[in-house]
């Protein structure tokens, strides 16, 4: 288990920015109306923000980092860490993040580079960010986390097409002395083919094959392009591992649980972060949820939940969190943070 | 946890009209509303009720609800 604490760093702002067309999941055709209501009851998400094509990942992080940079009124040239934390990048090669430099312009003396990294992307972006900033004092950084999944996924199976929803988002951070991010980082590779897009890469390299549907069964019809999901095995796995990883965070480094502000989880299922929540034996009013509006936003979740859900408290005190990311990987991972009166715009429609 | 208290929080994942009808001889993936919508909440309601940890691979084993409750008693 990796528990460490990065010193001197905070978090600066926080910005996010969603495409602007939604779908609803009371119109899912896939499912029958009382498995819709059950749907929407227990799993938690009613709307989805879709891209359309010709937007992508980079665009809706690019955005949120453009309105988050101004609102700082941080100099371009100031940034000298860009990190783009993304499943669904713009090109197999080049890395996004050098496009997303030109396009910020940054300057030249800005370190830029991609992580491939999903639910768990936002805890383990601010890690990364985080140990390279606390060695640059004066610096600053950007962490632009987001995905567009809905284009990952096969509007014929039942099992992924009503979770998924697109959104971007942009973290600023700086070095500041007697600031620290504490940290819990997990991985288990066993598990690693319970969230799969099987072919497309190197291993299963494209072929006329990887187009071709295949029914596993009734309402599930999906080709290798497209992303599998075994959601009891995840159900499972958030059961089993979300909550320990906590406690293990908090009592490694003597935080007292009922002193966080919030607890915010990576948005995945209401059942699941609701049985998480008990095991925690933290309050409702503690934690937060965006996805009935937003959906599994993969790692923007956390973000967009406390951009759209706890702006008015970042902007105006002091607080502090718990920040949960937990999936694909599978890879999962906590981080304690503190932050007060952060630069936070609205949230963003593209 | 005895099996009266298993098999009645096991019907209260289901609406009330199944839920009636659900007894320890009741085979549950022949239940109406069965479907992986119920195997998460039931997964849930294990989990949270009696603390134990119960895979899709144990509720296809299951036939009956008194055989859940078997397996759940082996955890």
């Amino acid at each position: 288990m990796a528990v460490f604490t990065v010193p001197n760093i905070k978090v600066s702002g926080i910005s996010a920015c969603v495409p602007t067309q939604t779908e609803d999941n009371k119109e899912f055709a896939l499912l029958p109306d009382n498995e819709k209501d059950l749907f929407i009851k227990t799993v938690g998400i009613r709307y989805r923000r879709v891209a359309p094509p010709g937007i992508t990942a980079s665009d809706l992080c690019l955005t949120a980092a453009e309105k988050l940079l101004n609102d700082l009124s941080w100099q371009r040239e100031e940034v000298k860490i860009l990190v783009f934390i993304t499943q669904t990048a713009d090109y197999i090669i080049p890395n996004t993040a050098s496009i997303l430099q030109e396009k910020l312009g940054l300057s030249k003396g800005c370190i830029a580079f991609d992580v491939n990294l999903g639910c768990s992307g936002y805890v383990y972006g601010l890690s990364i960010v985080g140990a390279l900033l606390q060695n640059m004092p004066g610096a600053k950084a950007l962490l632009l986390v987001g995905d567009i999944s809905t284009a990952t996924i096969s509007m014929r199976d039942k099992s992924t097409a009503p979770l998924f929803s697109d959104a971007g988002s942009a973290t600023a951070l700086e070095f500041s002395l007697n600031s620290d991010i504490h940290f819990n980082l997990q991985t288990d590779g066993k598990e690693f083919d319970d969230i799969i897009i099987p072919d497309g890469g190197y291993r299963n390299q494209f072929s006329e094959k990887s187009l071709q549907y295949e029914e596993f069964e009734k309402g599930i019809e999906r080709n290798g392009l497209h992303m599998k999901l075994d959601g009891l095995k995840i159900f499972n796995f958030a059961l089993r591992e979300i909550a320990p990883n906590i406690n293990t965070l908090l009592t490694e480094k003597a935080i007292d649980k009922a002193s966080v502000d919030y607890f915010v989880f990576h948005q995945a299922n209401l059942l699941m972060l609701e049985s998480v929540r008990k095991k925690l034996q933290v309050a409702a009013e503690k934690v937060p949820y965006s996805l009935y509006d937003y959906g599994n936003t993969s790692s923007a979740t956390i973000p967009l939940t406390m951009v759209t859900k706890l702006r008015e408290q970042l902007v105006s005190q002091k607080l502090n969190f718990v920040l949960s990311g937990f999936g694909v990987g599978l890879s999962w991972g906590s981080a304690y943070i503190e932050t007060e009166k952060i630069v936070c715009p609205q949230l963003i429609e593209l | 946890m005895d099996l009266t208290e298993f098999t009645r929080k096991f019907a209260e994942c289901f609406s009330q009209a199944e839920a009636e009808t659900i007894n320890p001889e009741t085979e549950f993936r022949k239940l109406e509303e069965w479907g992986s919508m119920m195997a998460l909440i039931v997964i849930a309601m294990v989990d949270s009720d009696f603390g134990k940890t119960i895979t899709a691979e144990d509720l296809k084993n299951g036939t009956t609800v008194g055989s859940l409750y078997e397996i759940v008693k082996t955890k």
